[in-house]
């Protein structure tokens, strides 16, 4: 055939060509408009749901029922709103989160870190909002994490989410164990702490089970817990929000990396946490496995119901008896795409959620944690020796101490996954230096910032 | 097409159109295959010359992702398990595979080959999510794996598998050998059965025993199959993805990370997209570069 040998592979490369052509023809992602979601926000007076029928486009975290809940008591209250709700696991959410706020924005979003997305112009500005519902008089902490900047950088700058509530972290204790080895009361320096560990240890209980494995390293939890022991809230917050000459690497933070090392080699992690996953972890310490676990008060509501009157919450104890307490506390991030089509709706349901009294009932019987709003808002009661009651009041103390932190594990967007899991699994094997991890850790975080 | 095709000066008159038509046929698996396989394939090379995050504008920077693959230790680390996979995925489905294969078709009249075939393809016919799951339950350190050592008295072995820093990626190499030794076993048995009887029958009126005859009659005759086999479980290795996923997500620290699993943080987590697809790329001449030779190996002596 006088076609064959030469002239398929012709063809072949002739489509191929075409195909190129076509492809490199532009440059990949548009000239992204940020202006128009950067630009600062007026005043909106009244941004309200209207009377008119309105379908909230929805997209939240599967596993925690607070969002649906407040969304259900919302259209009891406002029976216009509709709501049209789609709900993925939150690791689904963080890779979703650029192409689906850009391709098919939803009126209302849990988010992951927002930095990286407001530098695209995917999120609305919310200034205008704040200064017209007076979120802006409420406690500034509240919103700081939420702020901003022209150049990435958090803690200033515009608003470009609002909390559903915020939550509250610390060591959860099982009582029965605890009373057990003689912890009569609860530890009040980090000495007390390590002799309970130890006194765990003694007696064959696992002293402290913490998730550390795949992709989730959960020694963080108790890391950045020890690095407020040893040193202040304030330089962790700054590295978080990628303030200028940022590190994690100081000689508190070193001590604290040096004391969790301590923790591991004496044996106070259960063996196998590089496998161990969340819900493993959580099944563990619920069944009475361990003593301690370092957590969230997400996780309030589901121990009152699973542990009832057997679980207790601490916060970090100081390293001196008396000293000021820091936590990781940080707000359920909910934001709306600059793309929304009811975007005043998605606006007058946060506000909804922050001072209706319902809605503060629910963020607080379902959520666990504190409700958003001004310091005097109502607060629903709560019944005496929950773990509900204890890590509200633990939200006081840290109020006082202005001891609130965000979570070091979102600096930047791929900081916990590349740089905190992988070095903590390393350190919990035994495989790394304490002075090694933090090096390391900052490494990356200049190079994910500097990108 | 229908119409008697008579003399050289009839074909000559039709080509023209039985070309045509030959390509309208063709056509929309041309396009299928144009617009999900080759414009993706094009677009990964064009996006690895750039770097960008997937949404907003990209910059021109020519080779440097190729270069920082070169350099960065960590990216050049997951090429490397890939090939340690190789040994779990590759070598130990094929030579398990002819074991078996051989010994099913020793016993090929009984019940218990039935049996035994269907059991060994099982693997495949699981999704492999449910298989990385399940097999993450069997090596947990409260799992089936462990409680059987420790009733033969290996307590001081026992350990969670897939945690710790070196029995991961041999224990991911596991769950690998699983999936892919029914896979190899089918296909060896088929090619045995085309192997004429004769041959053997032969072979014994020499003398030859069972062993003799499976290393010069069987294995040689399972040329091509055994060529089959291993390029797709070296595919199979050098992609991997779901398995490493679901078990171990790369960890701990890195120990079971894979070319697939990294391009995938690296776009949808790290959001390099550039950087993704210049490990796609690489990954893609990788797998040419060691499935094309052992294709012509196998390939060869058969003609």
């Amino acid at each position: 055939m006088a076609h064959g040998p030469t002239g398929r592979p012709l063809l072949a490369a002739l489509t191929l060509a075409a195909l190129a052509a076509t492809a490199a023809c532009s440059a990949p992602g548009g000239n992204s408009d940020t202006t128009g979601a950067n630009a600062s926000a007026p005043a909106v007076a009244a941004a309200t749901c209207g009377t008119a029928p309105v379908t909230l486009k929805g997209y939240f975290e599967t596993g925690f029922p607070l969002p649906k809940d407040l969304s259900a008591e919302f259209t009891k209250q406002f029976p216009n709103v509709k709501w049209d709700i789609r709900e993925d696991q939150f690791a689904v959410i963080t890779q979703n989160a650029p192409r689906v706020l850009a391709d098919d924005p939803p009126d209302l979003m849990r988010l992951p870190q927002v930095s990286e997305l407001v530098k695209d112009g995917l999120l609305k500005n919310l200034d205008g909002y704040a200064q017209g519902t007076g979120w802006d008089k409420w406690p500034a902490s509240q919103l700081e994490q939420m702020r901003v900047g022209a150049s990435g950088q958090r803690g200033d700058g515009p608003l470009y989410a609002m909390g559903l509530n915020f939550s509250m972290t610390g060591l959860f204790y099982n009582k029965k164990l605890a009373s057990q080895i003689g912890m009569t009361q609860q530890p009040a320096t980090l000495a007390d702490l390590d002799a309970a560990l130890q006194k765990a240890k003694d007696a064959g209980i696992t002293p402290i089970d913490q998730f550390n494995g795949g992709a989730t390293g959960g020694l963080a939890f108790p890391l950045q817990n020890l690095m407020t022991a040893y040193g202040e809230p304030g330089p962790i917050n700054d590295w978080i929000f990628q303030k200028p000459g940022a590190t994690i690497d100081t000689p508190t933070n070193l001590q604290a990396v040096q004391h969790l090392d301590k923790w591991i080699k004496a044996g106070y992690f259960a063996k196998d946490i590089n496998s161990q996953d969340y819900a493993t972890m959580m099944s563990r310490f619920i069944g009475g496995k361990a003593l301690f676990m370092f957590n969230g008060d997400w996780e309030s509501g589901n121990l009152d119901k699973q542990m009832a009157g057997n679980a207790g919450f601490l916060l970090m104890p100081p390293a001196q008896a008396g000293g000021k307490q820091a936590a990781m506390s940080a707000p359920l991030t909910y934001g709306i795409s600059s793309k929304a089509k009811n975007a005043d709706c998605a606006a007058f349901f946060l506000n909804w959620v922050a001072t209706n009294q319902q809605a503060r009932d629910i963020a607080v019987k379902v959520g666990g944690s504190h409700p958003m709003g001004p310091a005097d808002a109502y607060m629903p009661a709560v019944q005496e020796g929950t773990v509900t009651a204890s890590t509200l009041a633990a939200g006081a103390t840290i109020g006082k101490d202005n001891g609130a932190m965000d979570f070091i594990a979102n600096a930047t967007g791929a900081i916990y996954a590349k740089g905190w899991t992988p070095q903590l699994q390393k350190l919990a094997a035994g495989q790394q230096t304490p002075d090694g991890l933090l090096k390391s850790v900052q490494k990356d975080y200049e190079t994910q910032v500097k990108n | 097409m229908s119409a008697p095709v008579t003399g050289r000066r009839a074909r000559r008159a039709r080509r023209p159109r039985a070309v045509w038509l030959g390509w309208l046929f063709a056509a929309p698996a041309i396009v299928m295959y144009g617009t999900f396989v080759l414009r993706p394939l094009l677009l990964t090379v064009q996006y690895s010359l750039y770097d960008w995050n997937g949404i907003g504008p990209s910059t021109w920077v020519g080779l440097d992702n190729y270069r920082r693959l070169l350099t960065d230790s960590e990216l050049f680390a997951t090429i490397v398990h890939a090939f340690e996979l190789i040994v779990f995925f590759s070598f130990v489905p094929v030579l398990l595979g002819l074991f078996v294969a051989a010994t099913i078709r020793n016993i090929a009249a009984s019940r218990l080959a039935t049996v035994a075939r269907t059991v060994l393809f099982l693997p495949q016919v699981i999704p492999l999510v449910a298989a990385g799951i399940m097999w993450s339950w069997l090596l947990s350190s409260t799992g089936l794996a462990n409680e059987l050592l420790s009733a033969v008295g290996l307590d001081s072995i026992t350990r969670a598998w897939l945690g710790e820093f070196d029995t991961a990626l041999p224990a991911v190499g596991v769950i690998g050998a699983w999936v892919l030794v029914g896979l190899c076993t089918l296909l060896l048995l088929a090619g045995m059965s085309k192997i004429d009887p004769a041959l053997y029958e032969a072979a014994r009126l020499d003398g030859a025993g069972p062993i003799r005859e499976f290393f010069s009659i069987t294995l040689p005759s399972l040329r091509q199959e055994i060529g089959v086999c291993v390029t797709v479980t070296v595919i199979a290795a050098l992609a991997s993805f779901d398995i490493v996923y679901i078990a171990t997500q790369g960890g701990p620290g890195n120990s079971t990370m894979v070319p697939g699993l990294e391009i995938y943080y690296l776009a949808f987590s790290e959001r390099e997209v550039g950087m993704a697809s210049a490990l796609a790329v690489a990954l893609v001449l990788l797998v040419l570069a060691v499935v094309l030779p052992i294709q012509r190996l196998t390939r060869d002596g058969s003609r």
